[in-house]
Parts: structure tokens; C-alpha cells; sequence
């Protein structure tokens, strides 16, 4: 056999996890979802809960309504986690859940229904999201005020790093803060500050050693977003593998090599993708799973991509495929995993690498001095950055400085056969299932035997108040047929719920172009014709909390000189309806990103109509056009997706609207 | 189906005002509405519905409470404990936050009511929010006539703002008992103390007392603050109480000194004269927003508004307003200054 020229690997990299972020409608349902993806190819599971789950609601709470089985799988108790990993070898598979306020229930949920498979906690590997500070500054799934949710970190932390030791049991994420707005330099600075948070809160705990810290930073891992501009995300990704090995040196007194390793995984950017000319996404898709995987002192753990279609709806099983398509040829056709990496030594990227490092550490420094991270968050000042990243974003677009193929520029198309038809190129949510999953639960809570739940129950709170580790009598309220909702139920009468705080009062970007102007005077000649100032209100009905829409929105009609009534994420449509009524608002405008617009906005319409209120509604969502017909035809006045990124033009459309409404 | 119009009737004046009395709901936001309009036909029926809201004995039901603090005080978790506690005690309340508006382009986030979540779908608790409109920082026209409104339709009024600027001034006109919210950490508060409006406010809330010692320095340098004078008046001692909202720690001990001190302010006479006050600056500053100081001196100067208004100190506001301004208007087109007094 010849000698191996020396600038090739001895042997080939072993390629990342391919996973594929999915569940929808039931457990039944996703789990066969899955089987059918591990038989394609992939090695790893990717759990997408539906919102009740999310938040810790039964699929019967009436904020539950419309959302059961939409963006994920609905987990209720042990029967569906089950279910959902009926005859997957969980002692086998590398599991990835997305799930944060409720991570230390559904883990518990999953331990279980690990044993009842004969598996033991100590057998198994994968990873739960379990970042709160994320939720409040972007994707808006919080349950708990900061304090304890960050108490239930560390107690997973505390509990995982001894009883199931290859869990990662805490993902901090950059990705949300990209998609919420963050520039490389925030993504950097803010997910570190988070991180800080979790470590110290750690080590401050009497029950975890001080030798043990080293050991707990070894098991923390991060979620990470890759952009378009993927020479920067490689940089991205070197500058934070050099800076967690400092800061576990420096602040962890961390010295093993193996403990010091960034590790993370990727989905890569849904932020960029397009609602227009949809094809175009697979081609930067690609691009940024290179951006991941390209240099091998920075490549990705796991990588899950999205599915080119995803600004017009749900993907269906072959668009998901499609993108593990992608990963395998990325990693098994090309010979990227033949070499060592490949930058080493490159002048221009060492220089960025440092740059970033250098003006990352300054933000990081800031947020420490303003007190750490959950004091950034409550005080506003990491979400106002946010706020303000993702308004130059969105106006650089706009106004033509930022090029997006198909939508800002080269709009020229010719008709797409893939998305020819219309309806036909994404996947619809039987509407029924929610029922189903409803009489699925009620079945389940007649057949349990409700003494052992409540029991268990008693269990949970007593520990609670004890301050004992959540995880133990979690466990126990998992195989007694505890339901999510009343676990967390249990959580919120001890912990109390929060609100965190919007970023909407960001500093105002003070445009000063001939279209604003002239919308900035219709505002104020409607306002003098109605006489007084344009007022509107923005709130996302449902349980959906990606907020970064809304709150751009409300922030430009700011802009534009109208009052703000900024409602924020998980109203009823009666709470909408009583606040648009009380506050004099002229026009109301709702975001849906969840898929429950159906159900959500026919509601809110509704209950108008109900209390004899007659204010204009308008929608921004991901409202695929048949749906999108329907709202019209219920009485919505306009509905933006997407592919509407002029926020100037939809600010000139609402003054149409609310002149419509008042005729002279 | 559709969103088909119905010719709305202008709105009565007269007419919401009743309703008002009547504590019926559904009148608050077109009151509000109302006086909110600069439209010529809508300042006539705001008028008469704020003189019938000023009529003797109306105004006397409702607690009107005023919260300020800087940005971050917690002043919205102490307002949403507030909420829940007052409707525990069966209890209605009625809720006014004040924003600034944006110097450039004259809009405003409003964005406070997304944090005082208690009933948010409960009739028995109503939110307007209100931008501070051309006057940065400072407390917006409608927010007076917006307590007259909710002091007639609601058992509690909360009026919240930004500590920055005119506006504890303006709210203490406004309410009868006026809480500042001191968040641990001297850094602003020296400031404040500079900037004279520790002055104002009637009791002391240093919240997130659970921080521990940093609480407990500012507590005690308020405490100081006060001891060297910083505005002891009139035989009511003003607290400062530690609180922490989020917990709910120290809220019955502020809410005794609330009661204490609408006592005292009955007792001593000190109601009618805050009251009183609030009108005449009220009136003072419709004045000059709507003529400019030019027309102040067409009426003949401060001095004879200051005199008028002491004149007729039982007058409701509106009606004085409108007297003034039409005295006002009639100088002006007469071209001639009453300045003789």
C-alpha cells in the first residue's frame, strides 16, 4: 500500500449528525416520520414539539386552541413519548430536542419512556435546547421569571453530568439571535453571556463539586446559525472555538483539551430564505452548510437544514429529504473530509477571526458590566440591540443596498414548475388532528390511575419547595402519567410566569427618504382628518412567540409617526379584542408564524364582531394563498408574507386601510 | 359578514357623561376618544362631558394613585401587582401609562401594557395607553381629562410615567398620592435628588429590596435625603418603604401608606387644594399650548390668570378653560389687551 501524501487525513473525517428538524400532528404520525428519515440516511433525531407542548399546556387549554400539532409534535404525557419512539432503539440514537420553559419535563418523559424500553438514563445521547435566555430575547417560548428557569438549568446540568452522562443538557444558541437580528458580533458576545450565566449559576450550587466544574463545561454545547455570507460564518465559527477555550481556561480553570473543545450544532439560516423565486433557497442552503462544515477546526457536531420551501408553509417529507440530500452528498461525494483544515494558515482569515474575537469580547464585556445576562435581559439592553441589528437589516433590503436574488433584485422569473398548482408544493395539517389528539388525552387521563399521578404531583411540589433537583421526582410524575400541562402547572403556581421585556423601545433609525416622508405626512393628514394621531395596535394571538416581525412592525409604524400600542406574544383573541377596544386604536394588526392563523385571526374577527367593535384588521405571517383567501373572504383587509419586505409600502397600505374604514 | 359601516353617531358629550355615572364600560373609550379629538365639533362635546365630570361630588369615588420612576425601577411589575391586588379586593380599576413620543417623528411605542398583564381580558380593569405627544417626556394633555374619565367609571386609578423631565410635576397635579419607584443603585439617584424631584413624590418605594445590602444603602440614602429636608412639608412624613414587586414583598405596608395618606390628605384639606391645583395647571397649559404666551398677555399677563383661576375656585376646569378662551380669542381680535387690572 503507498504512503499517504501528508496533506491528506490519515483517514476521513467521520461526518457530522444529519438531522432534519421535524413532528407534526400526533406521535403516531411523527414517529413514523422518522423511522422513514433514519431509513433515508439520517443518523440522528431532530424533535419539533408542537407550542402547548412548548409552554406547558394540555392540548385542551384554551390557549392551546389552533396550535395542537402545528409547528411539531404534541407530547402529553408518557403514552406519546412512547409512541413517538416506538420500535427507534433509543440506547442507540442521538436524539435533538427543541424544547426550553419544559426541557426538565419532556427529558424526564424521555428517560422514561427510555426504561420502559430497558434503557437505561446512562445509555443515552442527544441534546435539550434548554435556553432560556433565547426565548426571552427571541423565540419566545419562556414560562418561568428568570431565577428559577435558571434554576432548572442547573439542576438538569447537575442531575445529566452524573446519571446520563453523554446528554449535552443544555444547548446555548446563537442561531435565534441571528434570525432575531444579531450581527456575527452579537451572536458571539450575547450567546457567551448566556453561557456565563449558566456556568456560574452552576458553580454556585452546593451540590456540584468544584472539581466537578470542568467536567460541566465539558458537557456544554451550542446551537449556532450559518448566513448567507458564509466566509464570515467560517470566521464566526473559529472565533468562538478560540474564545470557549479562553474562557474555560481563564474563568473555569478548565485545562483538558477534550473538556476545552467548542462543541455545536447547526440548522443553518431560515431568516434568508425566500418567499420569492423559493427554488433559489436550495442553492443557499448549500452554501451555508459549507459555511458549518468547510473548516475542520470549526465543523458543526450536527447540521439539520431547513427545506426550501419553508417561507411558504410547512415542508413536506420530500423537500425534508431533499435537504439530507445535501449533508450526504456534502459529506460523501466531496472529498471535504479527506483533509485536514483547510485555513490553517490563511493570513485574511486569521485577521477576521480576530477582529471578530477582539469586538466580540467588548460587547461581551458590556453586558457583564451591566450586570450579566439575565440582567441584560430584564433591562431591555440586549433586545434593544437586537431590535435596532434587525431594522438596518431590513431596511438595507429595502432599500436595494442588500441584494436578495429573486426579491429585491432579478425578480424576472419564469413560471416555477415546482411550486406550480398552487396548494400543492407544502404540506397541510389535517385539521382534525387536533380533536384527535384531544380525545387521545382524555382517553389517557381516564385510563390512568389518578391517586399515583397526584401522588407524583405532590412529589414534584414538595421537592420544589424543598429546593431538591427538579429531575428525580420529574421522573416519577413522567411514569405516573403526570400530563404536561399539570407538570407545569405545578411550576407556575411556585415559580409565577414572565414577560420579558420587548425591545420595542429601540432607538429610532430616523429615515429620511422621499417614501417615508410621504408616508410619514398621510399618517399625520389622517390623523388630523380623524382628529388624532394614528393609533395602532400589534400583538401576536396564540402561543407563538417569534416576535422579531411584530416587533419590526411596530417599531416602523413608530417611524412613521403613528401611536404604538405594542401588545407583545401569547394574547386570546378576547384580551386583543378588549385591549384594541379600550386603547382607541384604528387599525389592529396581528403576526402568526405557527400556522394556527386559521383558527387564531377567524377568532379574533369573532369576537369583534361579538362586542360591536369595528376596527380593520390586518395579518403578517407565513399564510399560505389559499388560506390567505379565506381571511379575506372572513373580513382581513390585508395580509402580508414574507415576500413583502417593503415595510415602507405596508406602513402607506395601513393609512389606506384605516382611510378605507372612515370614508369622508 | 363583512366589516359593512354603520353610520356612527357623533359622539355626545352629554350623553357619555351619564353613562359614566352610570359606570357603564362600554362609555370609557369613547369618552376618551372624545377628548382626545381636535376636531372643532368634538371640543365642544369634550367640553360639556369634562364640566358634568366636574360637577361637585362627582370625582370623590376613586383613589387616584400616581407611579414614577426611571426606566427599570419595576414600575410596571409594581403596577400589574397592583392590578391583581385590587381586583382580589373586588375592586375595579382603571390604568393610564404615559410614553414619550418621538421628537422626529412624532409617533410613540407604547409598549408598557405588554408587562401589566393582570385582566388583561377583565372587564373590571381598563389600560389606555397615551403618548406624551408634542411635549418630550412630559405628561400628554388628555392625561387629566383621562383621570376625570376613569375617576367616574373605576374604583382605583394608576397613572404611571417615565420618570424623565416635567413629568413627576405634572403628575403629581393629577393624582392625589404620587410613589416613586427607586431602583437600587445610587447612580440615578443622585440625579434625581439633584434634579429636585425627590421634591414631589409622597411616598418612597426603593423596589427589588431583595437585592440585599445595595437596596438597603439606597433605601437609607433616601432616607437621608429626606432627613436633611428634601422637601418635609405640611405634617405628612413622607415613608420609604422597601418593596420588591416581582416578589411581593412590602406591597400591604404601601398600600397602608396609600391609604394614610389619602387620610391625611382629607383631613388636612390638602385634597381640595391638590385638586384645585391640578386644574389651574392644567388650564394654564391648554392656554399656552393653544395661544402661546402671546395670548396669555392678551388676557393681561400671569398675573391675572393666576388671579382669574383663584377667582373661581370652584369652577370646573372645563368651563373655565372655555371662559378664558374665549376672553382669550376676544382680545385677540379686538386687537386690544385688558392688561389693566
Amino acid at each position: 500500500m503507498a504512503a499517504v501524501p501528508s496533506s491528506v487525513l490519515e483517514s476521513p473525517d467521520r461526518p457530522w449528525v444529519f438531522r432534519t428538524y421535524s413532528g407534526h400532528s400526533s406521535a403516531e404520525a411523527s414517529n413514523e416520520l422518522y423511522r422513514q428519515n433514519l431509513a433515508k440516511g439520517q443518523t440522528g433525531l431532530s424533535v419539533a414539539f408542537d407550542l402547548p407542548t412548548q409552554t406547558g399546556y394540555d392540548s385542551d387549554h384554551p390557549l392551546a386552541r389552533g396550535e395542537v400539532g402545528k409547528v411539531g409534535v404534541p407530547v402529553g404525557h408518557i403514552g406519546d413519548m412512547e409512541t413517538l419512539f416506538r420500535e427507534i432503539p433509543l440506547g442507540q440514537m442521538n436524539t435533538s430536542m427543541t424544547i426550553n420553559a419544559t426541557a426538565a419535563w419532556l427529558l424526564s418523559l424521555y428517560v422514561a419512556a427510555a426504561e420502559r424500553q430497558g434503557v437505561g438514563a446512562g445509555d443515552l445521547s442527544g441534546t435539550t435546547q434548554n435556553d432560556i435566555v433565547k426565548e426571552y430575547l427571541s423565540r419566545g417560548t419562556h414560562v418561568f421569571p428568570p431565577e428559577p428557569s435558571l434554576r432548572l438549568i442547573s439542576d438538569m446540568i447537575a442531575y445529566t453530568v452524573d446519571e446520563i452522562p453523554r446528554w449535552n443538557p443544555i444547548n446555548i444558541c446563537s442561531y435565534h439571535l441571528q434570525e432575531a437580528g444579531a450581527t456575527p458580533v452579537q451572536e458571539i458576545a450575547y450567546s457567551f453571556a448566556n453561557a456565563i450565566a449558566v456556568l456560574d449559576a452552576v458553580r454556585d450550587r452546593d451540590d456540584v463539586p468544584a472539581d466537578a466544574l470542568p467536567k460541566v463545561f465539558g458537557r456544554i454545547s451550542f446551537f449556532l446559525n450559518a448566513g448567507i455570507r458564509f466566509v464570515e460564518e467560517i470566521c464566526k465559527g473559529r472565533a468562538m472555538t478560540e474564545l470557549w477555550e479562553e474562557l474555560g481556561r481563564e474563568r473555569y480553570g478548565v485545562t483538558e483539551d477534550k473538556l476545552l473543545r467548542f462543541r455545536y450544532g447547526v440548522q443553518v439560516n431560515s431568516l434568508g430564505l425566500t418567499e420569492a423565486q423559493p427554488e433559489n433557497n436550495v442553492i443557499r442552503i448549500v452554501l451555508e452548510a459549507l459555511g458549518v462544515t468547510f473548516s475542520k477546526r470549526a465543523r458543526c457536531r450536527a447540521l439539520q437544514l431547513p427545506a426550501w420551501n419553508e417561507a411558504l408553509g410547512l415542508p413536506r417529507p420530500w423537500d425534508q429529504q431533499w435537504s439530507l440530500r445535501i449533508q450526504q452528498i456534502l459529506a460523501y461525494e466531496t472529498d471535504l473530509l479527506e483533509y485536514p483544515d483547510l485555513l490553517d494558515g490563511s493570513h485574511v482569515v486569521e485577521a477576521r477571526v480576530g477582529e471578530l474575537k477582539i469586538a466580540a469580547k467588548e460587547e461581551l464585556q458590556r453586558v457583564l458590566d451591566l450586570g450579566g445576562a439575565i440582567a441584560a435581559v430584564e433591562n431591555g439592553y440586549m433586545k434593544q440591540r437586537l431590535v435596532e441589528s434587525q431594522s438596518g437589516r431590513l431596511q438595507a433590503i429595502e432599500s436595494g443596498e442588500q441584494i436578495v436574488v429573486g426579491m429585491n433584485a432579478y425578480r424576472e422569473t419564469e413560471p416555477s414548475p415546482l411550486t406550480e398548482g398552487g396548494g400543492g408544493s407544502i404540506l397541510t395539517v389535517d385539521a382534525s388532528a387536533e380533536q384527535e389528539q384531544i380525545d387521545r388525552l382524555n382517553a389517557f387521563r381516564s385510563q390512568r390511575n389518578s391517586s399515583d399521578a397526584e401522588a407524583a404531583l405532590k412529589g414534584l411540589r414538595d421537592a420544589l419547595a424543598n429546593g431538591d433537583n427538579v429531575m428525580p421526582p420529574s421522573i416519577r410524575c413522567a411514569h405516573a402519567g403526570v400530563t404536561t400541562g399539570e407538570w407545569s402547572d405545578a411550576l407556575r403556581a411556585i415559580f409565577g410566569e414572565y414577560r420579558a421585556p420587548t425591545g420595542v423601545v429601540a432607538r429610532e433609525a430616523g429615515m429620511a427618504d422621499e417614501a417615508t416622508d410621504k408616508v410619514r405626512a398621510r399618517v399625520r393628514a389622517a390623523g388630523d382628518r380623524l382628529g388624532r394621531p394614528l393609533k395602532i395596535l400589534v400583538g401576536k394571538p396564540g402561543l407563538d412567540g417569534h416576535s422579531n416581525g411584530a416587533e419590526q412592525i411596530a417599531v416602523r409604524a413608530r417611524d412613521v409617526g403613528m401611536e404604538v400600542v405594542y401588545e407583545g406574544i401569547r394574547l386570546t383573541p378576547a384580551e386583543i379584542v378588549q385591549s384594541a377596544a379600550d386603547e382607541g386604536v384604528h387599525v389592529i394588526g396581528l403576526s402568526i408564524l405557527s400556522g394556527s392563523h386559521a383558527v387564531l385571526v377567524v377568532d379574533v374577527l369573532d369576537t369583534l364582531r361579538e362586542s360591536g367593535t369595528e376596527i380593520p384588521v390586518i395579518v403578517g405571517g407565513i399564510i399560505p394563498e389559499d388560506d390567505a383567501r379565506k381571511l379575506e373572504e372572513a373580513g382581513v383587509k390585508r395580509i402580508y408574507t414574507p415576500k413583502d419586505f417593503d415595510l415602507t409600502r405596508i406602513m402607506d397600505e395601513i393609512v389606506d386601510v384605516v382611510e378605507e374604514a372612515h370614508p369622508a | 359578514m363583512s366589516w359593512r359601516r354603520r353610520t356612527l353617531p357623533d359622539p355626545n358629550g352629554a350623553e357619555l357623561a351619564a353613562r359614566l355615572r352610570d359606570r357603564d364600560r362600554t362609555a370609557v373609550a369613547p369618552a376618551l376618544n372624545l377628548v382626545d379629538d381636535r376636531r372643532p365639533n368634538a371640543r365642544e362635546q369634550a367640553r360639556i362631558l369634562l364640566e358634568a365630570l366636574e360637577a361637585p361630588g362627582v370625582q370623590d369615588k376613586a383613589v387616584r394613585i400616581g407611579l414614577t420612576g426611571a426606566p427599570g425601577a419595576g414600575k410596571s411589575t409594581l403596577l400589574d401587582a397592583m392590578v391583581r391586588r385590587a381586583r382580589n379586593r373586588g375592586e375595579s380599576v382603571g390604568l393610564v401609562a404615559v410614553d414619550p413620543s418621538s421628537r422626529h417623528s412624532g409617533g410613540a411605542l407604547l409598549g408598557d401594557r405588554i408587562r401589566v398583564r393582570s385582566g388583561a381580558a377583565d372587564p373590571g380593569v381598563f389600560f389606555r395607553s397615551m403618548a406624551a405627544r408634542d411635549r418630550l417626556g412630559g405628561l400628554a394633555e388628555g392625561a387629566r381629562a383621562g383621570v376625570l374619565i376613569l375617576g367616574v367609571a373605576f374604583d382605583q386609578i394608576l397613572v404611571e410615567t417615565v420618570g424623565v423631565g416635567q413629568s413627576e410635576g405634572e403628575i403629581a397635579d393629577l393624582v392625589d398620592t404620587l410613589v416613586f419607584v427607586a431602583q437600587p443603585g445610587a447612580g440615578d439617584l443622585m440625579q434625581s435628588m439633584k434634579a429636585g424631584v425627590l421634591e414631589l413624590p409622597d411616598i418612597i418605594a426603593v423596589n427589588k429590596s431583595d437585592m440585599g445590602p445595595i437596596a438597603e444603602r439606597t433605601a437609607s440614602e433616601l432616607e437621608a435625603g429626606i432627613g436633611l429636608g428634601v422637601g418635609d412639608r405640611k405634617g405628612w412624613k413622607r415613608p420609604v418603604l422597601r418593596i420588591s414587586a416581582q416578589e411581593g414583598h412590602g406591597l400591604d405596608g404601601l398600600e397602608a401608606a396609600i391609604a394614610e395618606h389619602r387620610g391625611w390628605l382629607a383631613d388636612s384639606g390638602e385634597l381640595e387644594r391638590r385638586r384645585r391645583r391640578g386644574r389651574d395647571r392644567a388650564i394654564e397649559e391648554s392656554l399656552t399650548l393653544r395661544y402661546g404666551s402671546f395670548g396669555v398677555e392678551a388676557l393681561g399677563g400671569r398675573v391675572r390668570l393666576t388671579a382669574c383661576l383663584a377667582d373661581a375656585p370652584n369652577e370646573p376646569g372645563a368651563r373655565l378653560l372655555a371662559r378664558l378662551s374665549d376672553q382669550i380669542e376676544l382680545a385677540l381680535r379686538s386687537g386690544t389687551s385688558e392688561s389693566t387690572p
